[in-house]
């Protein structure tokens, strides 16, 4: 065995590079022949497997939501708390910067400094400016009674939404890393895999909030 | 030992997700490709929120239409944003996708099966309240 194939085996060691085992598909991946896949493909099933299961988080959170959202204890409702205009302009802050990140990603494979880093920082600003416009409705809201303390539904409202935004924040930080680590340490291969990962939670994250706009506030303000 | 002696493997037929070739020749391409997202995902979106304000439609369909709506731009964006694609390269992460899909239906459907029969039994809260007293 190389040292190669010995390190390849100790970062794979349940062979889940192995991706085409079936004699029909053989013939167009041949990677039973071939060995384990590459390492930037394990790492990015590995945080796919993690995206998952924080996915799973969130839809406790969501059928906790379901559950709970007729709950007002005598309080305002969502259709008397949301402003779905604000709603629509945080949604495509979200999915614009979800756009610049995957330009950023294509700069990054192509070790082109300007789209990587142009990228990274609209998707930045666009990221903020959902974070304040998420900041100024819970205020908002707080401001007049409807905190998380009010009613059931303004708890489970608070928890889930607030934790998308947490979600974001620290997203936000992680953008900023990316940035810096690739400045100072140049297109490393451990580097753009960081960077793949990164991408990858920023895209999860607006797949969340596709979900959330949906069942909180479209479906929330209907009612 | 460490990646960096080992040769980046350009193999077109290696996809992770969000992957996208090394080769600089298809930044275009790429680029291309999450504008198409972006342009489907917007049209959603803004169907999405149009309905939700409308009376055209006759009401009780409205939830149905945008969940619908929202199934469909989760779809988009597993295509174009994080690349889960039928390739042969990506049977483990649409496998994962897959059983992550079965947990979430079960927690959802299951939470709210369970919760509306529970609401259903439950003595009124004032009944509660009296009770205590």
């Amino acid at each position: 065995m190389t040292p190669i194939e010995a390190s390849a085996g100790y970062a794979d060691p349940h062979r889940v590079g192995y991706g085409g085992m079936s004699d029909s598909r053989r013939h167009v991946s041949e990677h039973a022949a071939r060995g384990p896949e590459s390492k930037r493909i394990i790492v990015g099933f590995g945080f796919w497997i993690f995206l998952l299961s924080d996915i799973v988080m969130f839809s406790a959170f969501f059928s906790s939501y379901a559950v709970l959202s007729g709950n007002t204890a005598g309080g305002p409702s969502g259709k008397d708390l949301f402003n779905l205009r604000n709603v629509a302009i945080e949604t495509a802050c979200l999915l614009l910067s979800s756009f610049t990140c995957g330009i950023a990603s294509v700069g990054a494979r192509a070790h082109n400094g300007l789209i990587y880093y142009s990228g990274l920082a609209v998707t930045f600003v666009f990221g903020a400016a959902f974070l304040i416009l998420e900041v100024h409705e819970f205020t908002g809201l707080i401001a007049q009674g409807a905190g998380p303390t009010r009613s059931a539904f303004l708890t489970a409202f608070f928890t889930l939404v607030g934790c998308h935004g947490l979600h974001v924040t620290l997203g936000l930080l992680w953008l900023l890393t990316m940035m810096a680590q690739v400045f100072a340490k140049g297109y490393r291969a451990d580097i753009l895999r960081r960077v793949l990962c990164f991408s990858l939670f920023w895209h999860a994250l607006d797949i969340i909030w596709v979900a959330l706009f949906t069942v909180v506030y479209l479906m929330g303000a209907g009612q | 030992m460490s990646d960096m002696e080992r040769p980046v493997r350009l193999d077109p037929s290696d996809t992770a997700p969000g992957d996208e070739r090394a080769d600089g020749r298809e930044i275009v391409q790429g680029i291309v490709g999450y504008l198409v997202g972006l342009g489907i995902a917007t049209l959603i979106t803004a169907v999405a929120f149009f309905i939700s304000g409308t009376t055209l439609v006759w009401g009780p369909s409205i939830p149905i239409a945008l969940f619908v709506l929202a199934i469909a731009q989760m779809g988009v964006h597993l295509v174009f944003f994080l690349h889960i694609t039928a390739g042969p390269d990506n049977v483990n992460n649409v496998l994962a996708l897959a059983f992550g899909v079965l947990i979430v239906l079960l927690l959802i459907a299951g939470s709210l099966w369970i919760m509306n029969h529970l609401n259903q039994n439950m003595i009124p809260m004032e009944r509660i309240m009296q009770m205590q007293r």
